[in-house]
């Protein structure tokens, strides 16, 4: 048998039937579900008279809309967002899905319940209307965004038509340096490859310093696989992903979890297995980075100067004038002297423990210089352990603001947005023109570099910190 | 679904690179429980002030352009989000066609869903098209599905690949979930396999 990629081993485990020509309907052990792209997937159902086919994979989460305030479980104030929550409400009960409403302490962004849940497990295919579904995997489950037709299509069949990806392996080798981390891993891959450098593809990020990350750092590098292209990013599971899984409350228990971990300790990519495309970054050579532009490629170590947008060649040369025009920036002018007036750590990218951990170690006993900063933490749960911590009280002690969990200001759907001109740094996965509200300018970065950064007022190495 | 076979109508010229969908339909327009009425704030923040007035620069604010049904654009056009109210919006505003070097794969997939044909050619021959687009309502594009060819105003002619389970669902407007649904017993068997070889799913 020739040999195979994580990938394909994990593709041929869900053909349901493949026509000539290579089309697949490919079988889909979970569906994720959140307010803002199922509605119409509902009404479709509805007015075709269809049930769901699996209500009992079908997991629900209000996430995108809802406020990160106290009273919110009684009362949204914005009607149409109250609208698409109460929707979600409805729809959950109406088909019997699986349901964490904002009232559960479990509630929380789609992609941090998930994982957190023990709904997502190695080897399976995992969708969700929503492009960082890309998160899920980290586990070695084959995980991607849909839109609101296909998430119709697997709540009506629990398959979706597909046309296998290309293989592309992004192995990061030997060690990450001190104040380097999984966020300047997936940035910087992103800097070399470009935003279409994924496209058609699926990634399998590997090597040492990937071993290295934890099953949250491991999160956050295929959080953003889809800001490099591809619709997935995986990474085969280990002991380090057995042992996250293992207890959690939809895992797989006694018996049960010996035949599932036997699977898939089997879920790696055999040796000899072809990749279309291979791309190797040295560990060593990655240093904290932020991004200076409205493109997540747009990406420098922080020691870096903003760009001449002349060094560019095509189309990126226009893009790059237009970037810089958005953000107030010039060309020369260091990164590390750009004023930020707000801080956002948070996001699917960023909200997890670990990540408020490195912000809080960075923030210990120090207080903010920004004019606001905020930290939404990913899920109730997260919120609930960091406060066990102590963390939230180093937060609270600095000045940011500790709200409830949710997509907030990552994309700026509810109250959470930036003013025209207001400068972020944020722990969040795009930075784009009005991503986090009209007029708002961007620069991600890690948790512990937004710590940083609000500490000082302006973009920071954080390794001058440490 | 409403069918595509052929198209000829004017194309707007786009050229920036990395058109996101954030900039196809901003987030605040992502708070409808519909598909219908989006094409008024396609490219939102990018076509009107914060107080509404239409920015006259804008493609799609031109006069020759505002009836556009085709757009020629930049690299990676869609990338970013998986929301579909970006096709949605192009659709209700009238876009029937994008033409592109490249597109994000959700995007891609999510025209094809909607009756709206992205079509994938070389750099060169995309600025060709776009010198084209350029001329304004008087140059129309043809676009034939059928064919797999898009003919500029001066009767140059280029071919395009498209997968031929998508093509044939464009042609025939035919709906994915019908189709899938005829296959229930392929589905039915999986279950049922699945439930042997990995019951803990």
């Amino acid at each position: 048998m020739s040999p195979k990629t994580l990938y394909d081993k994990i593709w041929d485990a869900h053909v349901v039937h493949e026509a000539d020509d290579g089309t697949c309907l490919l079988y889909i052990d979970r569906h994720l579900v959140h307010e803002v792209t199922s509605p119409q997937a509902f009404e479709g159902l509805r007015m075709a008279g269809r049930s769901v086919r699996a209500p009992e994979k079908t997991i629900a989460v209000p996430d995108h809309n809802v406020p990160t305030t106290a009273g919110r479980d009684t009362h949204i104030d914005n009607e149409e967002s109250r609208i698409q929550v109460q929707a979600l409400d409805r729809n959950a009960r109406d088909f019997g899905i699986n349901y964490y409403p904002v009232s559960d302490i479990r509630q929380g962004i789609v992609h941090i319940v998930g994982p957190e849940q023990g709904w997502t497990l190695p080897g399976m295919t995992v969708v969700c209307g929503d492009s960082h579904t890309a998160t899920h995997g980290a586990f070695g489950a084959l995980a991607h965004g849909i839109g609101t037709s296909e998430v119709e299509h697997v709540l009506a069949t629990q398959t979706l038509i597909q046309q296998k990806s290309k293989n592309m392996k992004v192995e990061i080798t030997g060690k990450l340096r001190p104040g380097v981390t999984a966020k300047d891993i997936t940035l910087s891959v992103i800097g070399a490859t470009g935003t279409a450098g994924g496209t058609g593809h699926v990634i399998e990020y590997c090597g040492h310093a990937i071993r290295d990350l934890s099953m949250e750092g491991r999160m956050t590098v295929c959080n953003m696989a889809i800001e490099g292209g591809a619709r997935a990013g995986l990474i085969a599971p280990d002991e380090k992903t057995f042992a996250y899984c293992m207890g959690r409350p939809h895992a797989p228990k006694g018996a049960q979890w010996e035949a599932a971990l036997a699977w898939w300790k089997t879920l790696y990519s055999d040796e000899g297995a072809h990749f279309d495309k291979v791309v190797t970054l040295r560990g060593e050579d990655i240093a904290p980075v932020v991004t200076w532009g409205t493109s997540p490629e747009d990406v420098l170590p922080i020691t870096g100067v903003v760009p001449d947008p002349e060094s560019f060649t095509g189309g990126k040369v226009d893009a790059a004038r237009r970037s810089l025009d958005y953000m107030g920036l010039v060309p020369g002018q260091k990164l590390s002297e750009i004023r930020i007036d707000t801080v956002f750590i948070g996001s699917c990218t960023n909200g997890r423990i670990e990540d408020l951990r490195a912000a809080a170690a960075i923030l210990n006993g120090k207080k903010i210089a920004v004019k606001r900063a905020m930290v939404v933490p990913g899920s109730g749960l997260v919120r609930a352990q960091a406060e066990e911590e102590g963390l939230a009280q180093i937060f609270i002690d600095a000045g940011f603001e500790w709200r409830l969990a949710g997509c907030s200001m990552c994309l700026a759907m509810n109250p959470d947005q930036l003013s025209p001109g207001e400068r972020c740094a944020a722990t969040s996965n795009r930075n784009f023109e009005g991503r986090q509200g009209r007029g708002g300018r961007t620069h991600l970065l890690s948790p512990a570099m937004a710590a940083a950064a609000a500490v000082t007022g302006r973009l920071t190495d954080v390794r001058e910190m440490m | 679904m409403t069918p595509f076979t052929t198209l000829t109508g004017i194309a707007a010229p786009m050229p920036l690179v990395n058109i996101d969908t954030d900039m196809i339909i901003p987030k605040q327009f992502l708070k409808t429980i519909k598909r219908s009425g989006l094409g008024r704030n396609l490219f939102d923040e990018m076509r009107y002030t914060p107080d509404g007035a239409e920015i006259p620069e804008f493609v799609l604010n031109q006069p020759a352009y505002r009836t556009a049904e085709i757009l020629v654009a930049g690299d990676n056009f869609g990338c970013g989000s998986s929301r579909e109210h970006a096709p949605w919006a192009l659709l209700d505003f009238g876009i029937r066609c994008v033409i592109s070097t490249s597109f994000a794969d959700i995007f891609y997939n999510n025209c094809f869903k909607n009756g709206i044909l992205p079509i994938v050619l070389p750099a060169g021959q995309v600025e060709a098209l776009m010198e084209d687009a350029r001329k304004g309502a008087n140059a129309r594009i043809t676009v034939d599905l059928a064919t797999q060819t898009v003919t500029a105003s001066d009767g140059r002619s280029f071919s395009f690949e498209v997968d031929p389970f998508r093509k044939h669902c464009l042609l025939n407007g035919l709906d994915d979930i019908g189709l899938s649904l005829e296959k229930a017993a392929s589905i039915d068997a999986y279950e049922k396999r699945a439930a042997v070889q990995r019951p803990w799913v």
